[in-house]
């Protein structure tokens, strides 16, 4: 078992108030692909970043069990972590625009991430960084790890990302909504990439998504959240014949080219889902 | 190629308005040059004959572009008080500013930027209040209050401090003149009872400016990494498995470094334009000490002299910092 959490709640508090945005999650992940959808602010990105403690210092996280391949994370050191962050699990964000730090060459970056955990001088590094630069299918790698991120494409980007997350090579790859920021059609480009690397390499994924379709298509497992739970878990290929409320409600708000509509649907939230 | 020479128009712009200003100084101000040199009891035709000699019964433009030439080839006219030409003048009084101001920044770089950083970190917390409550004290006592207590406490009661000037009075004129830089010269002169001497001597003056410095420059280094430090880029380092301090110092401060570069060149060009209070209170024979006197005794080829000097520090550390920015900043290269 890569991932195992049990009834994880992160809280956020300040002197005078307490609010609870995951409350009570549980999942399993072996080395297998799971997706989490559910619409914005239902928990999806905090669970993810709560397994590799990667929350603000004002988010109090609890959980019954929080482990990484059997290492508890919850007591884990902070000098603990940083052998499970990079080097087991990685992390892809949402926007290369913002998650690549602007004043530091592509090359360097990703040299970084393979010398942080791998032995080898900084010549090798290089070499690894534009062999892994040339894995994500950049076709002129020497130029593109001299360039700045702001000289190169959004799905360009989103490609160095998944190259340096992958340099270390990690059992696990969290992606935390990777393609939203791209355009439709680089969207697919960057999620073939993701699915071939992942399956080639043998790793847990773990893709966090608005897109239920996609996720259908693309993951093993698909654990539907809405504000702080479970509302279902099931398996991808049955997605499109989920038997609970939100998920129906929400694949009812996708618009569709085949069987257009005058109006998309509002979805009736009901408050009995929160008290299952 | 063409934003350099973008930049340097802009720059030679900026000079001729700075030139415009100070002309039109030596012109609102209510002093008449011909009296302000041959003294209100000459005679009629004696002030006519200076009239014309300076050239002040021709048009506006024609004495604009006579004042221009002149400060081209550096000519400010002489000192009335001192009676040496300005640039002499000045030669002499701005290394002393010089000096000081350049220990001052050093000093209150090197501690408020680190400073700053390390409140960033700490936000909110004990570390925070107290490195912003010592800061908000540096910035809004008057210099001249710390300078005065200082004087009075470590000069005048404890006597370990030496007294206002830069150097005692038995050092006066022993080190040969090389830059100015009195620190420097008797170094070159391997002198080093006036080396201790002129070091001593700035310790005050130096610590009191550094602190106000300081204080800006932490505050604004607190600022920049505190939004720094809310990029996605900073998760992105420490998904990476980065320690803290990678962190902090290879993601997180090389992007606020170009902002700081900005605060640094004005704080510098602040304090070169002569910390007049802190100068007149140690007696600091310098560059603001220098303006002062003259503006007070009317004595206007000094003060547009000095004021130009100031002006053109400014524009040209302003240059500076562009040149930095580009160096720094990928993006706008």
């Amino acid at each position: 078992m890569l991932v195992d959490i049990k009834n994880l709640r992160v809280a956020f508090e300040t002197r005078t108030s307490r609010f609870e945005a995951v409350r009570g999650i549980s999942l399993q992940l072996g080395k297998e692909k799971l997706g989490i959808v559910g619409e914005s602010g239902s928990g999806k990105s905090l669970t993810a970043r709560a397994l590799m403690k990667l929350l603000p210092s004002n988010a109090k996280i609890t959980a019954d069990t929080l482990t990484f391949d059997g290492i508890d994370v919850l007591s884990a050191s902070e000098r603990g972590m940083r052998q499970i962050r990079g080097k087991r699990a990685g992390f892809i964000l949402q926007d290369p625009k913002y998650s690549l730090n602007p004043v530091k060459t592509i090359g360097s970056q990703v040299a970084e991430a393979w010398r942080t955990h791998k032995r080898g001088s900084r010549k090798q590094a290089e070499e690894a960084a534009i062999d892994l630069l040339d894995q994500v299918m950049i076709r002129n790698p020497r130029t593109v790890a001299k360039s700045y991120p702001h000289e190169v494409s959004g799905g360009m980007g989103q490609r160095v990302m998944i190259a340096m997350m992958l340099a270390p090579d990690p059992e696990l790859l969290i992606a935390d909504e990777p393609t939203s920021a791209l355009d439709a059609t680089v969207q697919a480009e960057i999620l073939r990439l993701i699915e071939d690397l992942v399956s080639r390499r043998g790793m847990g994924l773990i893709l966090i998504s608005h897109d239920l379709p996609l996720v259908s298509h693309f993951c093993d497992r698909v654990m539907v959240m809405y504000s702080g739970r479970v509302m279902e878990e099931l398996k991808a290929s049955e997605l499109m014949h989920a038997k609970h409320a939100y998920t129906r409600g929400l694949l009812d708000c996708i618009p569709s080219l085949t069987h257009p509509r005058d109006r998309l649907p509002v979805l009736n939230r009901d408050a009995g889902w929160l008290n299952p | 190629m063409k934003n350099l020479t973008g930049i340097l128009s802009s720059v030679l712009l900026t000079l001729l308005g700075l030139a415009i200003v100070t002309f039109m100084i030596g012109r609102v101000m209510p002093v008449d040059p011909v009296i302000a040199a041959v003294g209100d009891n000459a005679p009629e035709a004696v002030i006519n004959r200076v009239r014309m000699e300076m050239g002040l019964d021709q048009p506006l433009v024609f004495q604009f572009l006579h004042y221009l030439s002149q400060i081209v080839h550096g000519d400010f006219g002489k000192s009335i008080l001192t009676r040496n030409p300005v640039t002499e003048d000045i030669a002499r009084y701005f290394p002393a500013t010089l000096e000081l101001a350049t220990a001052a920044l050093l000093i209150a770089a090197v501690i408020g930027i680190p400073l700053g950083v390390w409140a960033a970190v700490r936000q909110g917390r004990l570390t925070d209040q107290i490195i912003r409550v010592v800061c908000l004290a540096g910035h809004s006592v008057p210099v001249f209050v710390l300078a005065l207590i200082s004087l009075l406490v470590f000069y005048a009661a404890l006597g370990i401090a030496p007294g206002p000037g830069r150097q005692d009075i038995i050092f006066e004129g022993m080190v040969p003149h090389v830059t100015g830089l009195l620190t420097v010269d008797s170094i070159i002169a391997g002198d080093w009872d006036a080396f201790r001497d002129a070091l001593a001597h700035m310790v005050q003056p130096v610590v009191i400016l550094a602190y106000f410095s300081m204080a800006y420059i932490t505050r604004m280094t607190r600022a920049f990494m505190l939004d720094a430090l809310k990029g996605e880029f900073v998760i992105t380092a420490r998904a990476k498995g980065l320690s803290a301090a990678a962190v902090i110092w290879k993601h997180a401060f090389p992007t606020v470094a170009v902002q700081l570069v900005t605060v640094l060149a004005l704080t510098y060009a602040g304090l070169l334009e002569g910390a007049v209070v802190t100068e007149t209170v140690f007696a600091w024979p310098g560059l603001g000490q220098y303006l002062t006197v003259s503006l007070m005794n009317a004595d206007m080829n000094p003060v547009v002299g000095a004021t130009l000097l100031i002006g053109v520090i400014y524009v040209g550390l302003n240059l500076l910092a562009d040149i930095l920015y580009k160096v720094l900043d990928p993006r706008v290269r």
